[in-house]
């Protein structure tokens, strides 16, 4: 059981919350590659602001680490690591190629959040000592199922790339709130994962492109052997 | 005076106050927007020079059209008016008139000027202002569950509908000012005012093409003193929008306690410092943002009916 927070603590990490859900929306929806970098740049600000947050209100050092490594790697290294790799598809390339169209997919994103929170329900009476479970763990369970749904809505590997950075993104966030004495090395590990993602993936977008001209992987079922 | 007296005074006041700032918040915007694009800009009391010299002027009217046309103006000019006496334009108390109606009686009222406004549009039998108003009603349409959902968050939160109710909620602490509910409710008011006041990136104020307008071809027929209460009527509605804004969602403080007149001077002077912050916020999201596509427009509003949505589930939830 752990010592009680403060209700404005809980106000602005809930506050950071729905932040974290509008900007993830925002990759989800955004119609241009280079705005949706700039939505996961945001949403991983705001992951960085929870973490502080609750640093500051659980007295939990190690989650200052986590904020520093998550800044790092997501709002410095994945843009800069995109630019090397493909760099010419995130910020040459304008429109994303979509499965659906963003009103539907807007209204599955609602679908999406009430089956993360009620999914979350029977799990949060027995985390009733963790105080910001509460909120963090829900939120990240959407971001988890928004991004799966963005890797299945795009058409682009690039955007494609942007939904698994946001599943990434909604798992750290979920489990800062239950496991925040994790040790620092464990934390590092997991952090430097998510610029190699986007290194291994933005390489294999360049080779894709090199072969087929394009990024749009929508389009590559329709390939044949001659 | 009697305190009910000093009511109605500082009710007529708001009604003042409205008239005499709102051109100079539309100039403001102006100027601030040529500014940020590296003109030089005319000057913030440009549309104080319009509106005098539209007054000026003589009135040229279609024979084609009937007392509809005519009559819009002053319903436009009058709607704004009437909304003020409902909110909280500089007082943290509620005046005279603030119970006759709450905030789904400012919606109607919004929306009777805008029937009127459109029915005119069409009535001059301008194909440009038929279009406008035809777009502006496919608008509105997508607003509206937006508009009632913001309502529903309020209400849900606040227990009341009533302007002055609902700035004494959120500005009672800051855990009710931090919650999650109230800062997605501030977001889609703002996508809202933009959807409605049509401002970039649902249409472009600035447009002089008339093929792409969306609400602003349904003033074109108009001229003399009745294009004069078109401006100033457009202006006063925009001062209303983004004083319920300011002084309703983001920044509930700030409002005269009592009706000495220090008090009330010096609320007045602050709340056109959070209007002056509202329009610098306004003009960067204008030169910031691209137009959308017409047919964009309905992505633009699904975001912020989804943003409403969440406000509605987290209480609803009571995750926060």
């Amino acid at each position: 059981m752990m010592a009680p927070v403060s209700a404005i603590m809980l106000s602005i990490d809930g506050s950071i919350a729905a932040l974290f859900v509008i900007f993830g929306l925002g990759v989800m929806v955004s119609r241009q590659m280079l705005a949706s970098l700039r939505f996961f740049m945001w949403q991983a600000s705001a992951l960085t602001a929870s973490a502080l947050a609750l640093a500051y209100a659980l007295q939990a050092v190690n989650l200052l680490w986590v904020a520093l490594i998550t800044f790092t790697t997501k709002v410095i290294a994945v843009p800069l690591v995109l630019r090397w790799a493909a760099g010419e598809e995130v910020y040459g390339r304008r429109e994303v190629d979509q499965a659906m169209g963003i009103p539907a997919s807007v209204l599955v994103a609602a679908l999406l959040a009430l089956v993360g929170w009620f999914a979350v329900a029977p799990v949060l009476p027995t985390l009733h000592g963790v105080p910001f479970a509460a909120i963090n763990l829900p939120t990240g369970l959407i971001m988890v199922l928004w991004g799966a749904f963005t890797v299945a809505l795009r058409r682009e590997s690039v955007a494609q790339l942007m939904g698994l950075l946001i599943m990434e993104n909604g798992a750290f966030f979920g489990s800062i709130a239950i496991v925040h004495n994790l040790t620092v090395i464990a934390e590092i590990a997991a952090a430097v994962d998510v610029p190699i993602v986007a290194l291994v993936i933005g390489l294999l977008i360049r080779s894709i492109r090199r072969v087929t001209g394009s990024t749009r992987v929508g389009t590559l079922d329709k390939l044949h052997e001659r | 005076m009697t305190p009910i007296w000093t009511h109605l005074v500082l009710n007529l006041g708001q009604v003042a106050f409205i008239l005499v700032f709102s051109p100079l918040v539309e100039g403001v915007l102006h100027r601030i927007e040529e500014n940020i694009q590296g003109k030089s800009g005319v000057s913030i009391w440009q549309t104080y020079r319009d509106i005098w010299k539209l007054f000026g002027k003589d009135e040229v009217v279609s024979e084609q059209s009937t007392w509809v046309f005519r009559f819009a103006p002053i319903v436009a000019f009058v709607m704004p008016i009437f909304v003020v006496l409902l909110i909280p334009a500089f007082t943290a108390y509620p005046l005279f008139f603030a119970f006759m109606g709450d905030m789904v009686a400012v919606g109607f009222l919004m929306a009777v000027a805008g029937f009127f406004v459109a029915l005119a549009g069409m009535d001059t039998g301008n194909i440009y202002a038929a279009v406008g108003a035809s777009r502006t009603h496919m608008v509105g349409f997508l607003a509206e569950p937006v508009f009632i959902m913001v309502f529903f968050s309020v209400s849900y939160v606040a227990n009341s509908t009533i302007p002055y109710f609902v700035n004494a909620t959120w500005g009672a602490s800051w855990s009710n000012m931090l919650q999650p509910t109230h800062l997605m409710v501030i977001l889609a008011f703002f996508l809202l005012i933009l959807a409605d006041e049509g401002r970039i990136p649902v249409d472009s104020p600035a447009g002089k093409v008339e093929i792409a307008m969306i609400g602003h071809s349904k003033g074109l027929e108009y001229s003399g003193s009745s294009a004069a209460l078109m401006k100033w009527g457009g202006a006063s509605k925009l001062m209303v929008l983004a004083l319920i804004f300011v002084n309703v969602l983001v920044t509930p403080w700030g409002l005269a306690a009592t009706t000495q007149w220090p008090a009330v001077l010096s609320a007045m002077g602050l709340v056109l410092l959070k209007l002056l912050a509202f329009v610098i916020v306004l003009a960067l999201v204008e030169t910031t943002l691209a137009k959308l596509r017409l047919f964009r427009i309905s992505e633009f509003l699904a975001v912020a009916f989804v943003i409403c949505l969440f406000a509605v589930s987290i209480r609803l939830v009571g995750i926060a």
